[in-house]
């Protein structure tokens, strides 16, 4: 899974790409057998080059412990990471994560799971900062200073799941039929513009956020950049990478509502701004000024979720698809209706949201 | 004499269900019922001559592209892409459809009962008694018609699971120099196309309309009196050639 050299010379991915996530707004659990036929219908979306998934709700006896999920080039690069993860945390469980042979996937790398505390007695680095800043900052420094050794995983309660083939095949590996959630996010990539390695697999995750993405992040560069003044650090040459951090930095620091992070990354166009009343003109012009460096340009359909909820979004002008359907407290978001209808034939209701409008669900409580 | 053959296409891949309905008009079908359609794609593409084909089930992206001829009807929603660079024949949507249905189409009709998503009908183009038509009994999202050279689309926005949105998008008709967009009812200025505006119809226009919506209303059981008791509007290119000198200046 070695990242090629000179990284920094691919800027782009575009892709075909497909993505499906359901949401069981109860809490009910979806075994895993629904998101991977699913994602198996749009099989031909991928090129085998990468799948993934992310699921929450997961790990309920361990809740309360951050789940770092790890892929390492090499037993020596795992034992690296685990020094630095147990200078920052307590290790309550630290195993390798259940994986069976699959002919079609070719030299994975090491893959391990640790169940985290923060450590009582931190760090001098780590002292003054919030807990998760303080997880957000462990996971940045493996993942660029600990050769050959990713953290694809970092939430609660939730897991990444991912590596190169077809998504079905990437779940067979992972055993992924054994897990139940209530919500399953699901990739199928198609890379062309940056290589198709382990890392650069779908879903990107920061503690409890994960991303799914169809299309591509024109906007890669300046992105990277913003967010690199705020101390995160792209490192893993898929251009969707930067929407994971995005949702962290807006959503979790800056104490943005998923609608207003949804506005910084498809917003209104000026032309519509100019036709708001007063109040919503300013509050979108002040959204554009302050954030038009974290707007993503480009075409992209986003799946996106966290232990609150799921939701999709569209860029501003829909040059990727999304199609949405209810079924009782089920709401599925998929590139293709015909993926939702493999697992439930008979939806309540089925429409494609408007471009730049999120469709936003929450657990309830 | 008139032959027909059911298929069952629950499980079966794309290309395994093309080549089972190839082989049957080989053998002389000229009826082809699909049951238990989802994802396959490119069902009836291609396809030259009289053919009639009813789809049980979602139809994959891309159906009826390339068709020359048959009669297709889908008793559910279609994907993305029907029609593309469709040549002749007529296509029968029950639901809703996706995004860039009748991309470059040339020739034959599309009727869709309810909403249709982005790109829809952009590219069209005629040519002698060629004339692609598209009727979209829903609503349409943005760039309706866009680069449109020749044919005709027509909008109801009746049958929309959209009750709050405009009935077009934004950009309808960006880019068109050919064809006309009829809409019933009326567009938001500020959803048209640069440099075009929506006229009333002429007597001329009537009559197409009302030729054009007989058919859609018989095909898909609705009533022709109530989707014709109202006024439409036509966007057409606001010159011959709108775009003559956009990178040559004369």
């Amino acid at each position: 899974m070695k990242a090629p050299e000179r990284y920094y010379d691919f800027q782009k991915d575009i892709s075909g790409c497909g993505v499906f996530g359901v949401i069981h707004k109860k809490r009910g659990l979806i075994p895993g057998e629904m998101p991977i036929r699913s994602m198996a219908c749009m099989h031909d979306r991928g090129n085998g080059l990468g799948g993934g998934f992310a699921a929450y709700g997961i790990y309920p006896d361990l809740a309360d412990k951050y789940a770092f999920h790890l892929m390492c080039d090499t037993q020596a690069a795992q034992d690296s990471a685990e020094e630095v993860l147990k200078h920052y945390f307590t290790v309550h469980l630290a195993e390798p994560i259940p994986t069976r042979k699959v002919v079609t996937i070719k030299n994975p790398p090491v893959m391990s799971r640790y169940f985290l505390t923060i450590k009582k007695d931190r760090p001098q680095e780590g002292r003054d900062l919030g807990e998760q800043d303080y997880v957000v900052n462990a996971v940045m420094h493996i993942n660029h200073k600990v050769p050959g050794a990713f953290v694809f995983s970092s939430g609660k309660n939730m897991g990444a799941f991912k590596g190169v083939g077809f998504p079905e095949d990437i779940a067979d590996f992972f055993r992924l039929e054994e897990y139940k959630a209530y919500i399953w996010t699901g990739h199928n990539r198609f890379p062309t513009n940056t290589p198709g390695w382990w890392g650069g697999a779908h879903p990107f995750t920061l503690l409890d956020w994960s991303i799914v993405h169809n299309g591509e992040i024109s906007s890669y560069g300046i992105n990277r950049r913003y967010l690199c003044e705020h101390n995160y650090l792209c490192t893993l040459m898929t251009d969707t990478e930067v929407v994971a951090y995005e949702l962290d930095l807006l959503i979790r620091k800056h104490g943005l509502s998923k609608e207003m992070a949804c506005k910084v990354f498809a917003p209104p166009f000026w032309d519509e701004i100019a036709r708001m009343p007063k109040q919503e003109k300013e509050a979108y012009t002040a959204l554009r000024m302050v954030y038009g460096q974290a707007l993503l340009n480009g075409p992209f359909a986003i799946l996106v979720a966290d232990n609150t909820g799921l939701f999709g979004l569209n860029d501003r002008i829909k040059l990727r698809p999304l199609v949405v359907a209810e079924k009782d407290d089920m709401v599925f978001m998929s590139s293709e209706e015909s993926s939702i209808r493999e697992v439930q034939a008979d939806l309540d209701r089925v429409w494609m949201p408007k471009a730049g409008e999120p469709v936003i669900v929450h657990l309830e409580a | 004499m008139s032959k027909k053959v059911t298929i069952d296409a629950s499980g079966i891949y794309y290309r395994q269900l093309n080549e089972q309905i190839r082989e049957a008009i080989a053998a002389g079908a000229t009826e082809i019922v699909l049951n238990n359609v989802n994802s396959q794609r490119y069902i009836a593409g291609a396809v030259e001559g009289p053919i009639k084909f009813e789809v049980n089930g979602v139809p994959g992206q891309d159906m009826c592209s390339f068709m020359r001829g048959p009669y297709v009807r889908v008793k559910a929603n279609a994907q993305d892409g029907v029609g593309n660079t469709m040549d002749d024949g007529l296509v029968v949507i029950e639901g809703l459809a996706g995004d860039v249905v009748g991309y470059a189409m040339r020739g034959g009709k599309i009727f869709i009962k309810g909403d249709v998503g982005y790109r829809v009908g952009i590219h069209m183009k005629a040519y002698m008694e060629k004339l692609p038509t598209i009727v979209i009994g829903g609503k349409a999202g943005d760039f309706l018609g866009e680069y449109m050279a020749g044919g005709i689309l027509l909008l109801l926005g009746m049958y929309s699971d959209k009750p709050s949105e405009p009935i077009a998008g934004r950009s309808l008709g960006t880019g068109m120099h050919g064809g006309v967009i009829y809409v019933r009812g009326e567009v938001p200025k500020e959803q048209i196309g640069p440099g075009l505006s929506a006229q009333p119809l002429d007597d001329a226009d009537k009559a197409v309309v009302e030729g054009i919506v007989k058919e859609y209303a018989k095909e898909l059981g609705l009533n022709a009196k109530e989707i014709l008791a109202a006024d439409f509007v036509k966007i057409k290119p606001f010159s011959h050639r709108p775009y003559g000198n956009l990178y040559v200046p004369a």
